[in-house]
């Protein structure tokens, strides 16, 4: 079942607005992830495509039917919580089952999909106790159950794993996953975790202000964010991104910070620019003098990688990913480069797209 | 080691002391009267307490010479069906007031609380007069009706519903739950502490009863048990003081019954596993 939002908006009153022209398409069985920081009203837009919270303005289509008046029963969903909401009087199975009797299916039907979806998040055992006789990752699994013994292809997730630890964390995003393709739910899941988004998405929607500030594959949205705040939100540790200028001798120079230099195949298209770069695609090396451009502020060594976090003369802090281990000192001088993968936004942080190569040299 | 624990236990025989005395006298009147009942009259009338003439024929006359077992049906009647009208008006009102919109909420609940301000004292006149006026004088009902709920009732369940999380509401929004399947499936079984607690509450408030029915009752056919106690002290000539023991300690079992039973229930953690 696919699920289309046509301008979308949300006001709470006249002030304040939440959600600004949201225009999407879900198609059926797809994975798809709103991501964006807390407070930017992604759990509201889920609870608008539920029919949880009325909608100001716009209109929300579930398999080309508009479904703006419709009560959240009669669209055909379920929803995982992030606090899961399971009902603390009932037994591991009556819960899952809660929703089935609710609609009224026959018994046989309700013992058989029950049985089936505690079977597939591994309770079976577990089906007699209460909730609060389980651990975080159970009650978890017992939510998840609910909505695979339902029959609704859609199934809507508000950051189903942000109250579990970091290891359970990882194992439940791989069931959740599995669960959905195996399933082919349509699957809408809200996280502010960019991990989450990138590990399980066919498609991203990143929530920004109000406004979508893009939709796309996580590839897509990686290497080619549309703008600052998506390049920030992406990538661990964060793409540094550096104020530049053009040079005023040559157009095609572009001073980045006043340590680093763009040599562009064109003209630089505006005077004042931010360039953002990975802090993988960022090398360092100890230089002596004249030669360096920033000062080692502090390294973290990962195992894999460390994190080498330094200062430019010019005074921006930047990190930057070295593969390994790498043995620099604090206050060390460094020379800092980078020669691909640049990213050019302007000065309102809209991404500027450069066609050629572009080069980069101290 | 024991330099420091010795001062400590010193402290504590001083504090447990203290706490035996003091448990003392407020227990002593029970004692006092658990151990009357056992007597008889006669030797109480001589002041002879520490007689050892023990024996349940006190019990024995309360229950075949006195219509005691009467009026400790007619306050069972009482109290049974006061308790489940409050559970029921006072969780239904709660609801309204946390679960729908309306106009007027914020005022009315005002209202309502309002009324707890006003002690029942002093609605005991125009209270008296309305049921006069509707002829309800000596009748179960005149002692059921003007308590079939409570703003206390409501007050307290309001705030135990304005405590469930919203997920909740939201899951069975989802599933299709309308208010009398919420109020029923979930609101009444998460809540079923604060509704124990009311019920109890509500139990005993009507069977310690004692002001209303007195002014309100006249025959033993509708009498409750409080009111029969004092009774039975004015009807008799002779006071048999064994037996009034003997009655009041039979009027105390219920109560001590209700809280033993609601202690049971009163743990904590019973929600724990609905939220994170």
């Amino acid at each position: 079942m696919s699920i289309t939002l046509n301008n979308v908006r949300k006001d709470y009153d006249s002030e304040t607005e939440v959600l600004k022209d949201i225009s999407v398409n879900v198609e059926t069985g797809e994975f798809f992830v709103i991501v964006g920081p807390s407070g930017c009203g992604k759990s509201t837009l889920l609870r608008m495509i539920a029919g949880l919270t009325p909608i100001t303005a716009g209109e929300v289509k579930i398999d080309d039917t508009v479904v703006n008046d419709l009560p959240p029963k009669a669209r055909k969903l379920t929803m995982v919580f992030q606090n899961y909401a399971l009902f603390p009087f009932l037994s591991v199975w009556d819960n899952v089952a809660f929703g089935l009797k609710a609609r009224k299916l026959a018994t046989d039907d309700i013992n058989a999909r029950v049985k089936e979806a505690l079977k597939m998040v591994n309770l079976t055992d577990l089906a007699k106790r209460k909730p609060r006789e389980l651990s975080g990752g159970q009650r978890q699994r017992v939510a998840l159950a609910r909505a695979v013994a339902s029959d609704a292809k859609i199934c809507l997730m508000d950051e189903p794993l942000s109250n579990l630890d970091a290891q359970l964390r990882i194992k439940m995003r791989q069931e959740i996953y599995a669960l959905q393709r195996k399933l082919g739910l349509t699957l809408i899941y809200v996280t502010h975790d960019q991990v989450e988004a990138m590990t399980m998405a066919d498609h991203i929607m990143v929530l920004n202000d109000r406004h979508v500030q893009q939709i796309g594959t996580p590839s897509e949205i990686y290497q080619n964010p549309r703008n600052d705040f998506v390049a920030k939100f992406f990538g661990t540790p964060q793409i540094n991104i550096l104020p530049a200028t053009r040079s005023e001798e040559n157009s095609h120079m572009v001073n980045v910070s006043s340590d680093l230099q763009i040599v562009l195949d064109e003209e630089a298209p505006a005077e004042n620019l931010q360039i953002g770069i990975r802090p993988d695609d960022m090398k360092v090396q100890l230089a002596e003098g004249v030669d360096a451009n920033a000062v080692v502020k502090n390294t973290e060594f990962l195992g894999d990688q460390t994190i080498v976090y330094a200062t430019l003369n010019s005074g921006n802090d930047i990190h930057v990913v070295v593969p390994g281990k790498a043995d620099f000192r604090n206050y060390e001088p460094i020379k800092v480069t980078a020669d691909s993968n640049l990213m050019f936004f302007d000065a309102t942080g809209k991404r500027i797209d450069i066609s050629k190569e572009a080069y980069v040299h101290a | 080691m024991n330099v420091v624990a010795k001062p400590k236990l010193a402290r504590n025989i001083g504090s447990y002391l203290l706490l035996t005395v003091l448990a003392l006298v407020v227990l002593a009147p029970f004692f006092i009267g658990l151990w009357t009942s056992f007597l008889p009259t006669m030797q109480i009338a001589k002041g002879n307490f520490l007689s050892t003439d023990l024996s349940f024929q006190n019990y024995i006359d309360a229950f075949t010479q006195t219509p005691i077992l009467h009026y400790l049906g007619n306050s069972l009647v009482i109290s049974t069906v006061t308790m489940f009208a409050q559970l029921l008006f006072c969780s239904m009102s709660a609801y309204a007031f946390v679960f729908l919109d309306f106009k007027y909420k914020r005022s009315l609940f005002v209202l309502v609380l309002a009324t707890m301000m006003l002690p029942f004292e002093a609605e005991i006149i125009p209270n008296f007069s309305t049921v006069k006026a509707m002829g309800l004088l000596n009748s179960y009902s005149v002692m059921i009706i003007p308590f079939l709920t409570s703003a206390f009732g409501i007050f307290m369940l309001r705030q135990s519903f304005k405590q469930m999380p919203a997920e909740l509401k939201e899951a069975a929004d989802i599933e299709g739950l309308g208010h009398l399947q919420f109020y029923w499936k979930i609101v009444m079984p998460y809540n079923r502490i604060p509704l124990i607690t009311l019920g109890a509450y509500s139990f005993l408030g009507a069977w310690n009863q004692y002001l209303w029915p007195m002014l309100t009752t006249f025959s033993n056919s509708f009498r409750p048990v409080q009111n029969g106690l004092r009774q039975l002290q004015s009807e008799e000539t002779f006071n048999d003081w064994g037996m009034i023991q003997a009655t009041a300690a039979i009027v105390v079992i219920p109560t001590l019954i209700v809280l033993f039973v609601g202690q049971h229930y009163f743990k904590s953690g019973a929600n724990e596993g609905a939220v994170k």
